[in-house]
C-alpha cells in the first residue's frame, strides 16, 4: 500500500488503521495529531479509520520552544 | 479613546489601511496584551504589538537576560545581559513608542497567578518556552475567556493558532496534554534560529492585532506550520473535539492546575 506520510511516499505491505500506522512509525499517539487528506482523524477513531492506497497523512506533532 | 496629531503621524501608513483606518487604530489604542515569556517569540511579538500602538502591554518573565538569547531575543542589547527580562523588555518598548502603558510582570506565569495576570488583557500571546506553561496559558484562557496566539518553535519548524476560547478549537482539542519527558525536543537540545521564532512572533501579533482591530480571518482552528528548511506552510484545519478535556462535553479539567509533565527549559538559556 502506498500512502504519502508527512509529505514522504512510503510502501508499506498490509493494511494499517492509523493507530497501525503510529505504532508501525514508533509514534505515541496521545502526543500528535493525526491529519488524513487534510481532515484531522478524532483520536478515538484511530484504532477504526483504516488507511487506503493513495491517502496523504500528516502527523502533527506539538512544538514546544519559544 | 480618541486619536492625537502624534497618532496620526506615527501610524500614517497602517492607518491607511482599509482594514485599520481610524476606528482600528482606536480600538488598538484602547487594547491591552499580555505576552507570557519575553524570549524568541515573545520579543518580536511584543515589539511589533508596541510598534502598532497597543495601549497597554504586560511582559510576564521572570528570566534574566543572556548573552545567549541574543541570537534571537530581539529586544535585547549586549548591555542588557543580566537584567531582568521583564525590565529591558519594557525600556526597549518604551524607547519605541513612549505614549505606550508597558506593564512588567516578573514572575514566572503560574497555576496561582494565571487567572488573575490573564483576566487583566484583552488578548495573551503564548510566547513561553515550555510545554507546560503552554497549556497553562490554554487552560487560562478557557477559564478567562480570554482569546490568544498559541505558538511554538524549535530547530527550524514552527506552528501556531489563535484560540477564541469557547467558541474555537483549544490546545487541547488538538493535543491532550504536553508531551511525555524526552519526546519533543527543546530549544536547547535541538536549537533555534533567530528568524524561525522571528516568524512565528510576528504571526503571533499579527493575530493579536486582527483580533483587536476587528480584520481579517484570525488562525481559529487552523494550525499554521513552517518548516524553514524546505519553506513549507500547511494550514492544518482543526475541529472542535467534543472529547477535548477542558472544553468538551465531558470536561476533566475544571480549574486552573499546574500541568504534572516537566517543563524543556534548560535553565541556562529561554528559548
Amino acid at each position: 500500500m502506498r500512502l504519502i506520510v508527512n509529505g514522504e511516499e512510503r510502501e508499506l505491505s498490509g493494511n494499517f488503521s492509523v493507530a497501525g500506522l503510529l505504532e508501525h512509525c514508533g509514534v505515541k499517539a496521545p502526543r500528535v495529531a493525526v491529519e488524513l487528506n487534510f481532515t484531522i482523524v478524532p483520536r478515538s477513531e484511530y484504532p477504526t479509520t483504516s488507511l487506503r492506497e493513495g491517502d496523504e497523512i500528516e502527523i502533527v506533532s506539538f512544538v514546544g520552544g519559544g | 479613546m480618541d486619536l492625537g496629531a502624534a497618532d496620526l503621524e506615527r501610524y500614517a501608513r497602517q492607518l491607511i489601511l482599509p482594514e485599520i483606518r481610524g476606528r482600528g487604530q482606536k480600538r488598538l489604542k484602547a487594547a491591552s496584551v499580555l505576552v507570557v515569556g519575553a524570549g524568541g517569540l515573545g520579543c518580536p511579538a511584543a515589539f511589533y504589538l508596541a510598534a502598532a500602538g497597543v495601549g497597554r502591554i504586560g511582559i510576564a518573565d521572570d528570566d534574566r537576560v543572556q548573552v545567549s538569547n541574543l541570537h534571537r531575543q530581539i529586544l535585547y542589547t549586549t548591555a542588557d545581559a543580566g537584567l531582568p527580562k521583564a525590565e529591558a523588555a519594557r525600556a526597549r518598548l518604551l524607547a519605541l513608542n513612549p505614549g505606550l502603558m508597558i506593564e512588567m510582570h516578573a514572575v514566572r506565569f503560574a497555576a496561582d497567578n494565571a487567572r488573575e495576570l490573564s483576566a487583566r488583557y484583552d488578548f495573551i500571546v503564548d510566547g513561553a518556552d515550555n510545554f507546560a506553561t503552554k497549556f497553562l496559558i490554554n487552560d487560562a484562557c478557557y477559564f478567562t475567556g480570554k482569546p490568544f496566539s498559541h505558538a511554538g518553535a524549535v530547530g527550524l519548524s514552527g506552528q501556531t493558532m489563535t484560540v477564541d476560547p469557547g467558541r474555537s478549537p483549544c490546545l487541547r482539542c488538538l493535543f491532550l496534554g504536553p508531551p511525555e519527558e524526552g519526546v519533543a525536543p527543546s530549544c536547547a537540545e535541538a536549537g533555534i534560529l533567530g528568524p524561525v521564532v522571528g516568524l512565528i512572533g510576528a504571526v503571533q501579533a499579527l493575530e493579536a492585532l486582527k483580533v483587536l482591530a476587528g480584520f481579517g480571518e484570525p488562525l481559529l482552528g487552523r494550525l499554521f506550520t513552517f518548516d524553514a528548511v524546505t519553506m513549507k506552510t500547511r494550514l492544518v484545519r482543526v475541529p472542535r473535539n467534543p472529547e477535548c478535556p477542558l472544553c468538551g462535553a465531558r470536561p476533566t479539567i475544571t480549574r486552573i492546575a499546574a500541568s504534572t509533565a516537566p517543563a524543556c527549559r534548560d535553565g541556562a538559556a529561554a528559548p
